[in-house]
C-alpha cells in the first residue's frame, strides 16, 4: 500500500503540474479540444486511482471537477474564465489533499463541500439536467469497467503515465496501472512501484508546448516512443553515479600523469582509450543530471494568470528557451528567485490596462522569460514592458535611508542607481500589496544567486520596461578552477569568480624589504602600494582593495618552491564589487569536482569546498565572497553606511552639515542627509524599558542613545532621529547648533568609536560622528541588544 | 598511492569483535581503538594542511578518491610533536558519512582483549586523555589506553 501510495503521489504531483499549465492554456483558447482532452485525462486518472486507493475525499473533489470537464469535453459548453478559476480552485484543493497525503500518509480532514457544490452547480446550471445525469455515472464507471481486464496493463513496466491516461473512448483498457488490478489481485502491483513507469521529467517539462499537440489519435505512437526510451530513476542513484564518475575522472588523471613520466609505449594506447571512455562517461552522467529550465518555469503561467486576475491587469507570459538545460541542483536553487522576480514584474513592473492605454501601449503587458547558454553559463532574462524603474524614487529612497549621501547619488550613473534595488530592505513600492513591496525581495534573490556563483544585473528604461539578467553556472558539481599557490600550499579559486589576473610587479617585495618605501616601482609594472601597511592596487584609474592570501590564511611569511616569483593578483568578483587576492603563483586552470568540506571545518568561511587534483593531492577551494566577508568588504548595512558617509566626507562638494553640541569641547557634526528629523522630546516622555531608554514616537517605541558626553538636563531633550530599516532611532545631544553648508574634508581619522574623525567645518575643528556606529548601538544587527546597548549607555 | 598496510578482515565474527582493538602508539604510549570502528590503516600519507583549521586537524588526504580529514592524535592529546620527518601511520574511521584519519606514530596489530582486564580511568589521568579514554587495559607487560573514536573526533573550538 505504501508503495502504491508513493507512486500515486509522484504521479499526481506531476499531473497537477501539467493541469496547472493546461488549464491556463485552455482559458486562452477554450476551443482547443486537445488541451481539453489532456485535462480530462489527467483529472480522470487522479480520480480513478484514488478510488482504488480508498481516498474518498480526494475522489469526491476530482469527481466533481471531472463532471464539469466532461461537459466541456463533450462540447456542452465553452470554458469561461470563471469556470477555469473554479477548476483551478478545485485543483488547488486536490493539491492540498495530495500534500497532506504526502506528509501523513492519510487524507487530511477537511470540508470540500463548497468547491464541490460550486462545481456541481456549473455541471447542473450550464447543461440540461437530463444530460448531466448520464454523464456523471458514465465517467464514474470508467475505472470499474477498465478493471475488468487489467491483465494487459499491470505487467507493462514502462507504460508512461500519458499512455495509461488515455481517454476511455480511445482505449478502454488504459486506466492507471495501480487502479486496474486492485480489486482482484493486489499483489502483482506491489513489485511494480520501484520502477515507476511514468514519463520522466524531460517529458513533463516539455508539456507546455508539447502536451496540447498530442492529439488523441497520434498518442499511441508517442506513447510507444516514450515508453521505449525513458525510465524513472531515483535521484540518489544519479548522485551516486556522479560521485563514482568523479572519482573515475580523478583516477584517470592520476594514471595519465603517471604514464607521462613512465613513457611506456605499451600503456599509451589503452590509456588513451580509457581516457576517452571516461570523458564520454562523465559527459553522459552529467547529462542525466541536466534538466530543462522549463521545469523551474512550469508553475509560472498559473502564477501569472492568478496575479493578473488579482491585480486587474492583462499579462501575457512568453517563454523562450524552456528546453535550455542546466544541472538539477542549480535548477532547484533558482526556482524560488525566478518565481519571485516574475511576481515582481507582474506587480511592480507592469501597469494597469488604463495606465498602459494612457502611455500609448497595448493593454496587455508582457513578461518574457528567455534562457540560453553562453560560455559555460546559462543566462536567464526576465523582461517586462512595463513602466521601468523610477530613478528619482530610488534616489530619494536611497538618500532617506542613508544608504548613500546626496552628493554621492548625484555622481552615480543611472545603472548604479538602479542597482540599489538589490540593497537589503529596499522597496520603492508606494504601498505594500499582498504580492510584493515588503522590500525583502531583490536582495534575497541576489544573495541566493550569488550563493551558487551566479550574478544578477538589470537594465531599465523609464516607460519601456525592465530586463533582469541572471547569469548562473551550468553545474556546481564540476567547475573550472584556477589553481594558485600561497606559501607552500595550493588552493583553487572557481573560475566563475575570477575577473582577471594582474602581474603585480615587484612593488610588494620592495616595499617589504625597504620598509614603507613603495617608491621603488619599476616603470610600466603595476605595483602594489601601501596605505599604512594595507596593500592597494591602482588598476585602470580605480583603487582595488587587496588582501594577501598568505596573510589572511595565516600561512606566515614562508615562501614555497615558487620563491622569487612575482606575486600575482587575482581580481575576483565579490558581490557587485571586486577584490584583489595576492597569491605567490598561478599554475593553471583545472576541472575540479567540488566536494563539501568535513563538518568540523565548515565554520571556516573562506573555503567553499575541497577537491582532489589530477596528481592526487587534496586542495581547498577558496570562496572569494567568504574572504571578502572576513576582511570586512561586505554587503553589510554598516559598511555600506560607512562607505556612503566617507564618500560624502571625501568629496569636494559642499554638503549640508548639522552642527550640534554633545558634551564639552568641539561641536560635533553629521551630514544632514543622514538625519531624518530633529525633535525636542519632553524629558518626562523618556522612559526606561528593559534597561534601555525609549520614547513613544509616532505610536512606536523609538530607542534613544546618548552621544558620548551628552548630558543635557533641561525640560526637553534634543534628539536627532535616524531612520534605520524602517525604524527610527534617536540620538540624544545637548543642543542643536546650526545647519551649515561646507566641504566635509575629514582631516584626522577618529580613533574613538562613534566618530569618523575631525574636519574643519565653519572654521572650527569639528568631530564628525559615525551614524552607522550609533545605529548599531541602538539596533544591533546581531540582535544582542542588551550588551551593545549597555556599552552605549555608558557614554551617557 | 595509498598503501593499505592492514585492512579489517571481513569475516571477523561478531562474538570476539566486541573486545578486539587495533593497537597503536602515540608518543610511546600504547593505545587501542575498537577494531569495528576502523576502516583502513594507512602508511605515511601526503597530508594537505588546512589553514585556519583547529590545531588538532593535521589536514586532509586522499583515500581512493575520497577526502579524509586527518586528525593528529599527538596534538589532540596535547602531546609534544613528533620528530620531523619521522614516518607516521593513520587509522581511518567513519562518522556521520565522513571519513577521518587518526594520525599516530605506529599501528601495530589487532588484539583480542578480555573485558575483565579493563579498568576505569585513574582519576589522575590528564584531562586531554581522560576526555577520550574509555579505560585502561592491563596487558602482560604494559598498559593500553582504550580510546573512544567518537570522543576523539569531538573537537571543540574552531577558529573562524
Amino acid at each position: 500500500m505504501d508503495d502504491l501510495l508513493a507512486e500515486f503521489l509522484t504521479e499526481s504531483n506531476e499531473a497537477i503540474g501539467e493541469l496547472d499549465l493546461a488549464l491556463v492554456a485552455l482559458e486562452r483558447n477554450p476551443q482547443d479540444r486537445d488541451t481539453l482532452a489532456l485535462i480530462f485525462r489527467l483529472m480522470h486518472t487522479i480520480k480513478g486511482t484514488c478510488g482504488f486507493l480508498g481516498l474518498p475525499r480526494l475522489e469526491r473533489v476530482a469527481h466533481a471537477a471531472e463532471n464539469v470537464l466532461g461537459l466541456l469535453r463533450e462540447g456542452g459548453m465553452l470554458a469561461t474564465p470563471a469556470m477555469v478559476t473554479l477548476l483551478l480552485a478545485a485543483l488547488d484543493r486536490v493539491k492540498l489533499i495530495v500534500a497532506g497525503l504526502g506528509a501523513t500518509g492519510t487524507e487530511p480532514a477537511g470540508d470540500d463541500s463548497g468547491v464541490i457544490a460550486a462545481l456541481d452547480a456549473v455541471a447542473r446550471g450550464e447543461a440540461p439536467p437530463a444530460d448531466a445525469a448520464p454523464v456523471a455515472p458514465a465517467t464514474a464507471s470508467a475505472p470499474a469497467a477498465a478493471a475488468v481486464e487489467p491483465a494487459p496493463v499491470a505487467p507493462t513496466p514502462a507504460a508512461p503515465r500519458k499512455g495509461r491516461a488515455r481517454p476511455k473512448a480511445a482505449a478502454p483498457a488504459a486506466p492507471a496501472a495501480p487502479t486496474a488490478p486492485e480489486p482482484t489481485t493486489p499483489e502483482p502491483t506491489a513489485p511494480e512501484p520501484p520502477r515507476p513507469p511514468a514519463a520522466p521529467v524531460a517529458v513533463a517539462a516539455s508539456a507546455v508546448p508539447a502536451a496540447p499537440a498530442v492529439a488523441p489519435g497520434a498518442e499511441t505512437v508517442a506513447v510507444e516512443v516514450a515508453g521505449g526510451h525513458t525510465i524513472r530513476v531515483g535521484v540518489e542513484v544519479l548522485e551516486q553515479l556522479m560521485t563514482l564518475v568523479s572519482e573515475l575522472v580523478l583516477s584517470r588523471n592520476q594514471l595519465l600523469q603517471l604514464a607521462r613520466s613512465q613513457e611506456n609505449p605499451l600503456l599509451t594506447a589503452p590509456l588513451q582509450r580509457l581516457s576517452q571512455i571516461t570523458s564520454d562517461l562523465q559527459e553522459g552522467v552529467m547529462k542525466t543530471r541536466m534538466q530543462p529550465i522549463g521545469n523551474a518555469w512550469n508553475k509560472l503561467p498559473r502564477l501569472v494568470r492568478d496575479l493578473a486576475r488579482d491585480l486587474g491587469k492583462k499579462i501575457e507570459l512568453v517563454m523562450h528557451g524552456a528546453e535550455t538545460e542546466l544541472d538539477r541542483q542549480v535548477l532547484e536553487l533558482i526556482r524560488d528567485p525566478l518565481t519571485h522576480m516574475v511576481r515582481n514584474s507582474a506587480d511592480h513592473g507592469l501597469e494597469s490596462p488604463s495606465e498602459r492605454r494612457a502611455a500609448g501601449k497595448s493593454e496587455t503587458g508582457h513578461i518574457t522569460l528567455n534562457a540560453f547558454h553562453e560560455g559555460g553559463h546559462i543566462i536567464v532574462e526576465i523582461a517586462d514592458d512595463g513602466r521601468g524603474l523610477a530613478l528619482d524614487r530610488i534616489r530619494a529612497k536611497a538618500a532617506s535611508r542613508g544608504i548613500a549621501g546626496e552628493a554621492e547619488l548625484a555622481a552615480m550613473t543611472d545603472a548604479q542607481i538602479q542597482r540599489f534595488i538589490f540593497h537589503p530592505g529596499f522597496s520603492t513600492a508606494a504601498e505594500v500589496t499582498a504580492v510584493s513591496g515588503r522590500g525583502v525581495g531583490m536582495d534575497v534573490v541576489k544573495t541566493n544567486i550569488e550563493k551558487i556563483g551566479g550574478s544578477i544585473d538589470l537594465r531599465s528604461t523609464h516607460g519601456a520596461g525592465t530586463v533582469f539578467t541572471i547569469k548562473i553556472p551550468l553545474t556546481l558539481a564540476i567547475v573550472s578552477a584556477l589553481i594558485v599557490a600561497a606559501g607552500s600550499e595550493r588552493f583553487a579559486i572557481p573560475q566563475t569568480s575570477v575577473v582577471e589576473l594582474v602581474r603585480a610587479g615587484n612593488g610588494l617585495n620592495d616595499a617589504q624589504a625597504a620598509g614603507e618605501d613603495a617608491g621603488g616601482e619599476r616603470a610600466g609594472a603595476t605595483a602594489i602600494e601601501h596605505i599604512d601597511g594595507t596593500p592597494v592596487l591602482r588598476l585602470r584609474e580605480r583603487l582595488l582593495p587587496l588582501v594577501d592570501l598568505k596573510q589572511i590564511l595565516q600561512l606566515g611569511t614562508e615562501t614555497g618552491d615558487g620563491s622569487g616569483d612575482v606575486p600575482t593578483i587575482v581580481v575576483a568578483q565579490v558581490g557587485s564589487g571586486t577584490l584583489g587576492i595576492i597569491v605567490d603563483r598561478v599554475f593553471d586552470t583545472e576541472e575540479i569536482v567540488v566536494k563539501p568540506v568535513a563538518p568540523i571545518l565548515r565554520q571556516i568561511s573562506m573555503f567553499s569546498g575541497n577537491t582532489i587534483l589530477g596528481d592526487g593531492s587534496v586542495i581547498m577551494i577558496l570562496d572569494p565572497n567568504g574572504i571578502a566577508r572576513m576582511v570586512g568588504i561586505g554587503t553589510g548595512e554598516k559598511s555600506a553606511t560607512a562607505a556612503a558617509a566617507s564618500g560624502a566626507a571625501g568629496s569636494d562638494e559642499r554638503v549640508a552639515i548639522l552642527l550640534f553640541q554633545a558634551g564639552d569641547g568641539a561641536p560635533k557634526a553629521v551630514p544632514l542627509a543622514q538625519i531624518a528629523r530633529l525633535e525636542d522630546i519632553p524629558r518626562e516622555r523618556i522612559e526606561l524599558s528593559a534597561g534601555r531608554l525609549v520614547t513613544q514616537y509616532r505610536d512606536r517605541l523609538m530607542p534613544l542613545v546618548a552621544i558620548s558626553g551628552a548630558a543635557a538636563d533641561g525640560p526637553t531633550q534634543p534628539v536627532l532621529v535616524l531612520n534605520h530599516r524602517g525604524r527610527s532611532v534617536g540620538l540624544m545631544v545637548d543642543a542643536i547648533l546650526d545647519v551649515v553648508s561646507d566641504r566635509m574634508q575629514i582631516e584626522l581619522s577618529g580613533e574613538r568609536s562613534g566618530l569618523q574623525g575631525t574636519a574643519i567645518i565653519a572654521g572650527r575643528a569639528t568631530d564628525v560622528i559615525d551614524t552607522g556606529y550609533w545605529l548599531d548601538c541602538a539596533v544591533p544587527a546581531g540582535g544582542e541588544d542588551g550588551s551593545d546597548f549597555n556599552a552605549a549607555t555608558q557614554f551617557a | 598511492m595509498n598503501d593499505t598496510v592492514l585492512e579489517r578482515p571481513s569475516d571477523t565474527s561478531a562474538s570476539d569483535a566486541s573486545c578486539s582493538v587495533v593497537t597503536l602508539t602515540v608518543a610511546g604510549q600504547l593505545c587501542g581503538v575498537p577494531v569495528l570502528g576502523v576502516r583502513d590503516v594507512l602508511a605515511d600519507q601526503t597530508i594537505t594542511r588546512i589553514p585556519l583549521a583547529p590545531p588538532e586537524i593535521a589536514g586532509s588526504l586522499n583515500l581512493r578518491g575520497r577526502i579524509v580529514t586527518a586528525i593528529d592524535l599527538r596534538r589532540r592529546l596535547r602531546l609534544p610533536p613528533g620528530e620531523k620527518g619521522s614516518a607516521r601511520m593513520s587509522v581511518v574511521t567513519e562518522q556521520g558519512g565522513e571519513l577521518y584519519a587518526l594520525v599516530v606514530d605506529q599501528v601495530s596489530e589487532v588484539l583480542s582483549l578480555p573485558a575483565s582486564r579493563l579498568e576505569r580511568n585513574p582519576p589522575t589521568l590528564p584531562a586531554a586523555w581522560a576526555a577520550c579514554s574509555n579505560g585502561i587495559v592491563r596487558l602482560a607487560d604494559r598498559l593500553l589506553v582504550l580510546l573512544d573514536i567518537g570522543r576523539l573526533l569531538d573537537i571543540p573550538a574552531i577558529r573562524g
